[in-house]
């Protein structure tokens, strides 16, 4: 009954938003809402199943993001044919050296010819992988650098990406996950925060692989273009016969058409994790979390259910990640900031309750609405606390400005509000 | 002669700023090691503690300036470092006594405490772009030099220059200083012996009369002071961008555990080792191997191992690699 209440007075606030802003926006707040709610959904996993505290989310959001150009953009012939055979040798000597390092780790004895080996099969790899790359790197990024300059994808229905990038983000997972899970748990945090910095600097500097800092734009899109709608005499048609402008009908037509995209793989994760939530598996996890001793002493591999449940979390937010830049239309490396992209989530899980979907589902669309609107409503504030300062007078001007960081502000006293008075969150697990 | 300019030319862009970079990470380092040791979670909010510090010592900079005091050649920072300190003091004991103290009597989870951590970061993040705005400030009205490149050529009569900072000198003097002075107090005094013995054994800590709370306080004073004072650097060498700071966590954290969290000297060392490592991978040897080589091995290329882009992936990899094999970091930390 509460749960309903809490949803009813979410679903409120976008109406409000609707019927006093406009609908477009109220759409537009509606589907990145749905977009957080997986995040949320991703992040709850881990932490509210397993206890596990990733603070790389914005990483594996970008990995889902850079999928969908591997996925839905032509592929760049010229390109291929400059550099593209080679740089993937080069790739596969990178790999090969990594691997051929580890495998002598792991099988030869201890020792200082151990070392030595390991040592020299890194260095000679990373000399030789340097070599490889960095010509086939520079014939790439030659070929047309003002519109391509990268491979391109597969020209495939972007829709593809959004499981790819789930795929991706999961790979990138595991590779963290054996290395940090297992130890002390603040070290998986600072790893994650480490690898999230890593794979956008590595967004941003390897232009070859999607442009970098000058972005991907133009990315096909799942939906109609508003101006074709505009353009066909039946939509128009039905546009007028509700009564509405056709331009103002066609975009919020294709942000409906978004909607029910994401929805449904919404409303179909949600489904998948309640179902694994309330099953042995589920139980497994929650008694792992509770008891990490006791749970081991009845067999349960504790490190490798983490790893699991790591990948799973982390391979949702890619998806996220992959459906937030189907939405956008552009890859725009640039615009991945941690607060945005990590603590936001977090604040979202927290505050609707961690171990519950719902919860973290509800927390999405609250946060996120409350994150877009703090601006408006902080700025309509502003203006009346400054109203007695003249015009122009520079600490009004500096009040004004510094509306757009106070959402920041906002966020963290939510975030500590709930932490310390309801630190279940809004709807807490049973 | 080649190989003294090498020599040079290796001090002017490795040596010189890797010492004053690694000395501002180990002093960050330490901070949070300290409150690690004390408090027992890892502070989140510690980069942006460092941006509040460094806006507040700059904003009474600013208010010097325009009451037309100067200690030229020395940067005004300087004299107003003891009011951002305070000011930093002020705001992290605030915070304690609202936020984290109420945790601490739950006997909350370590993790908790981080999530917590990050909720201050966020407020002191917003706070401080509120007050300064998000841009880039420049606040170092010091001399500039110590010793310019060209008049060292001249000096010396060496084909390579060396350029000498004045705000890595004063990086390196008053680290120096910062970590005597540290260490004295936790050694020598009663309440730096009362820390140690509450970092080393809470129970028997307390069991033997030592009283937290002050320990906790003490520990938040500390902690401000090295974060004011690591911002503060930081600021004068390059230049005060919040979100750098706020970037700046991973290679503090990066030092703090590759030392071993909760061990001072690890912290210090750790700064040094991730500081030298970044500037090492990501230079460009070129300069310093057209002296050393023979004339046959001259590189074509700048022989550059990594791109500057990627001095993050440097801690990171360090990092990895010492979780791998050293868990508990090259000084033995402490585990939770």
């Amino acid at each position: 009954m509460k749960n309903a209440l809490l949803f009813g007075f979410v679903a409120v606030l976008y109406i409000a938003t609707g019927m006093f802003q406009s609908w477009n926006t109220a759409l537009a707040i509606f589907n990145m809402g749905l977009i957080s709610a997986v995040m949320a959904l991703g992040v709850n996993i881990q932490w509210g199943y397993a206890g596990l505290f990733n603070v790389g989310i914005m990483g594996f959001v970008a990995l889902g993001g850079l999928a969908t150009v591997f996925v839905a953009m032509p592929p760049v012939t010229e390109a291929w044919a400059a550099g593209g055979g080679r740089i993937i040798v080069a790739l596969a000597m990178g790999a090969a050296t990594v691997t051929g390092g580890v495998l002598a780790f792991k099988r030869m004895q201890p020792g200082r010819r151990r070392t030595l080996v390991v040592v020299a099969i890194f260095v000679v790899g990373f000399v030789v992988f340097r070599g490889l790359f960095d010509p086939a790197r520079d014939a790439i990024e030659s070929v047309n650098p003002s519109v391509t300059g990268y491979l391109g994808g597969m020209n495939l229905p972007i829709v593809f990406a959004w499981p790819l990038g789930g795929l991706l983000a999961g790979g990138v997972a595991w590779l963290i996950g054996k290395t940090a899970l297992g130890l002390r748990s603040d070290y998986l945090a600072i790893a994650t925060l480490g690898i999230a910095e890593i794979i956008i600097a590595v967004m941003k500097n390897e232009d070859w692989m999607a442009r970098g800092v000058k972005n991907v734009v133009g990315l096909p899109r799942p939906v109609p273009y508003e101006v074709d709608l505009q353009d066909s005499a039946s939509f128009v048609d039905r546009a007028v016969g509700l009564g509405l402008d056709p331009t103002i009908a066609s975009s919020l037509w294709v942000k409906l058409l978004y909607a029910s995209m994401f929805a449904s793989v919404l409303l179909v994760l949600i489904l998948l994790t309640q179902m694994a939530l309330n099953s042995p598996w589920g139980r497994m996890m929650r008694a792992i979390r509770d008891n990490e001793t006791a749970a081991e002493a009845m067999g349960k591999d504790v490190t490798r259910r983490h790893l699991q449940i790591f990948i799973i979390g982390s391979a949702i937010c890619g998806m996220a990640g992959a459906m937030m830049t189907t939405l956008d239309g552009q890859l725009t490396p640039g615009t991945y900031q941690p607060l945005r992209f990590t603590f936001l989530i977090w604040v979202m899980v927290i505050v609707g309750g961690s171990g519950n979907n719902w919860g973290s589902v509800l927390g999405g669309f609250l946060i996120w609405w409350l994150w877009i609107q703090v601006e408006p409503i902080g700025g309509a504030l502003m203006n009346i606390i400054t109203l007695p300062l003249p015009d122009g007078s520079g600490l009004k001007e500096h009040l004004l400005d510094s509306v757009q960081h106070i959402r920041l502000l906002t966020m963290g006293i939510v975030l500590l509000l709930v932490l310390r008075f309801s630190p279940r969150g809004l709807i807490p697990e049973k | 002669m080649d190989f003294l300019n090498a020599f040079v030319a290796l001090s002017n862009f490795v040596l010189i700023p890797a010492t004053a970079y690694g000395s501002q990470l180990a002093l960050g380092a330490l901070g949070v090691t300290l409150i690690y040791g004390i408090l027992r979670f890892s502070n989140f909010a510690h980069g942006d503690t460092m941006a509040f510090g460094a806006m507040v010592t700059i904003l009474v900079t600013w208010l010097f300036q325009a009451m037309g005091l100067s200690i030229y050649p020395l940067p005004t920072a300087l004299l107003a470092l003891p009011f951002g300190i305070a000011g930093t003091a002020l705001m992290m004991l605030a915070t304690d006594r609202w936020v984290y103290r109420f945790y601490r009597e739950q006997k909350a989870k370590p993790i908790i405490l981080v999530m917590v951590s990050l909720g201050v970061m966020f407020i002191l993040n917003g706070v401080v772009r509120v007050i300064i705005g998000p841009g880039e400030q420049n606040f170092n009205d010091g001399a500039r030099f110590i010793m310019r490149a060209k008049d060292f050529k001249v000096m010396t009569g060496l084909k390579e220059g060396l350029a000498f900072k004045s705000s890595q000198g004063i990086t390196i003097v008053v680290t120096v200083i910062a970590v005597i002075a540290l260490f004295w107090f936790l050694n020598r005094t009663r309440t730096g012996k009362s820390m140690r013995a509450y970092s080393d054994n809470e129970d028997l800590a307390l069991l033997s009369g030592i009283n937290p709370e002050k320990v906790v306080r003490v520990t938040w004073i500390l902690a401000a002071i090295l974060a004011t004072t690591a911002g503060v650097l930081y600021g004068l060498d390059k230049a005060f961008k919040p979100f750098t700071y706020f970037q700046l966590l991973l290679p503090i954290f990066a030092a703090a555990i590759v030392g071993g969290l909760g061990n001072p000297l690890g912290a210090i060392a750790g700064g040094y080792i991730i500081a030298f490592s970044e500037v090492t991978l990501t230079y460009a040897w070129k300069k310093v191997a057209v002296y050393v080589l023979p004339e046959s091995l001259k590189p074509d290329g700048l022989v550059q191992l990594l791109s500057t882009d990627y001095k993050f992936a440097v801690s990171f990899a360090i990092l990895v690699v010492v979780l791998i094999f050293k868990p508990y970091g090259l000084f033995r930390g402490k585990a939770v």
